[in-house]
């Protein structure tokens, strides 16, 4: 009976996560489009650029990755800048391994950490309580195609898609992000006044000549150090207020 | 080119794969310490928010076309859209105001 159960509420978390991945997976169709059209110009092959994106699932990363395989880099380089551009994954997966529960097999963890990414963690982490890693696989098993297919059609047909049509779904992903830290701010003032503080450090730091040499993932991983860690210091969670805010959405 | 082009995948697929398990499967225990919990909680919200400006104006073809994605974007999250409806309003938003701007 239990078991049943169980076995439906996994079918309903699963095809949430199907639906919830549909946006990213078109998201990430458009943003792998363009990564292609990079890999093909540093040599790839299109089967080359679907491996590179089954096996990262990261633009920025994949996108410095390619830049040093143009120029033919050492090794030790390829897994240093890696590491730094991928860096923010691991601010991500540190609050993401709060949200498992503690009977949660191990395996699981193993299987979800392979896409911690932006859009993954950002809808796994809006979650209403634990989280169920059958709603992670719905929505990687849909998002993970769109991304690979997206290098590798990149590849083999990089200029098909109008350009007014690549700029469209290239803020998809934005437009997700907005779904999910909008609604907690709406309740939770702390958060509503950290999104504007974010928004205007993000531009300065992205604009002001002095900062111009920091890639965007160590801007990323910069600013959430500096921001996170200020509202940590000044606005401590309360247990209650956290269950509220950090679960709605 | 000396070096092999799957090795460097391989290495940047590792690393990467490294970098998101090793949380996730080191950090098994509910953290108490307060300060840690409340910095984990706020991360999510920075991360994304300092992801998603001034990168949504700058990811399309005219910067009025982004901003104003964001603007209409927010207002619907705000009044309780879902994450597809805002997803594909953003896009739609794009894609008109491009469309308009040509024939301005």
């Amino acid at each position: 009976m239990s078991r049943d159960i169980m076995k439906l509420e996994n079918r309903k978390q699963f095809r949430e996560g199907v639906r919830d991945g549909m946006p990213i997976a078109l998201g990430y169709f458009a943003v792998a489009f363009s990564l292609g059209i990079m890999a093909k110009n540093v040599g790839l092959t299109a089967f080359q650029g679907l491996l590179a994106s089954f096996l990262n699932n990261a633009s920025a990363g994949e996108y410095a990755g390619f830049t040093l395989i143009a120029a033919d880099a050492p090794y030790w380089e390829m897994a240093v800048v890696t590491f730094i551009t991928n860096m923010r994954y691991l601010l991500m997966s540190c609050a993401l391994s709060q949200k498992f529960s503690p009977d949660t097999p191990l395996i699981h963890r193993f299987l979800v950490g392979y896409d911690v990414t932006d859009e993954i963690f950002g809808i796994t982490i809006a979650r209403p309580g634990y989280l169920n890693p059958v709603y992670a696989y719905g929505a990687i098993l849909v998002a993970i195609p769109g991304w690979a297919l997206g290098t590798y059609f990149g590849v083999v047909a990089g200029n098909i898609l109008p350009a007014t049509v690549v700029s469209a779904l290239s803020v998809a992903l934005y437009g997700m992000f907005l779904a999910i830290i909008i609604p907690p701010a709406k309740k939770n003032k702390v958060v509503a006044v950290l999104i504007v503080i974010c928004f205007a450090a993000s531009y300065i730091f992205t604009k002001a000549d002095i900062f111009a040499g920091i890639s965007s993932g160590t801007k990323t991983i910069i600013l959430t150090l500096l921001i996170a860690g200020g509202a940590a210091l000044f606005f401590p969670v309360k247990e209650e207020e956290e269950g509220e805010s950090a679960h709605e959405s | 080119m000396n070096h092999n082009i799957y090795i460097y995948l391989l290495i940047m697929g590792g690393v990467t794969y490294l970098i998101r398990v090793l949380p996730l499967t080191l950090i098994r225990k509910q953290i108490k310490n307060r300060f840690l919990k409340s910095f984990l909680f706020y991360v999510p919200y920075v991360t994304l928010a300092v992801m998603t400006f001034p990168a949504i104006v700058d990811a399309t073809s005219e910067p009025l076309a982004g901003l104003l994605a964001l603007i209409i974007g927010i207002v619907l999250a705000w009044i309780g859209a879902n994450l597809f409806q805002v997803s594909v309003a953003c896009c739609v938003v794009v894609f008109l105001t491009e469309l308009i701007m040509r024939y301005i």
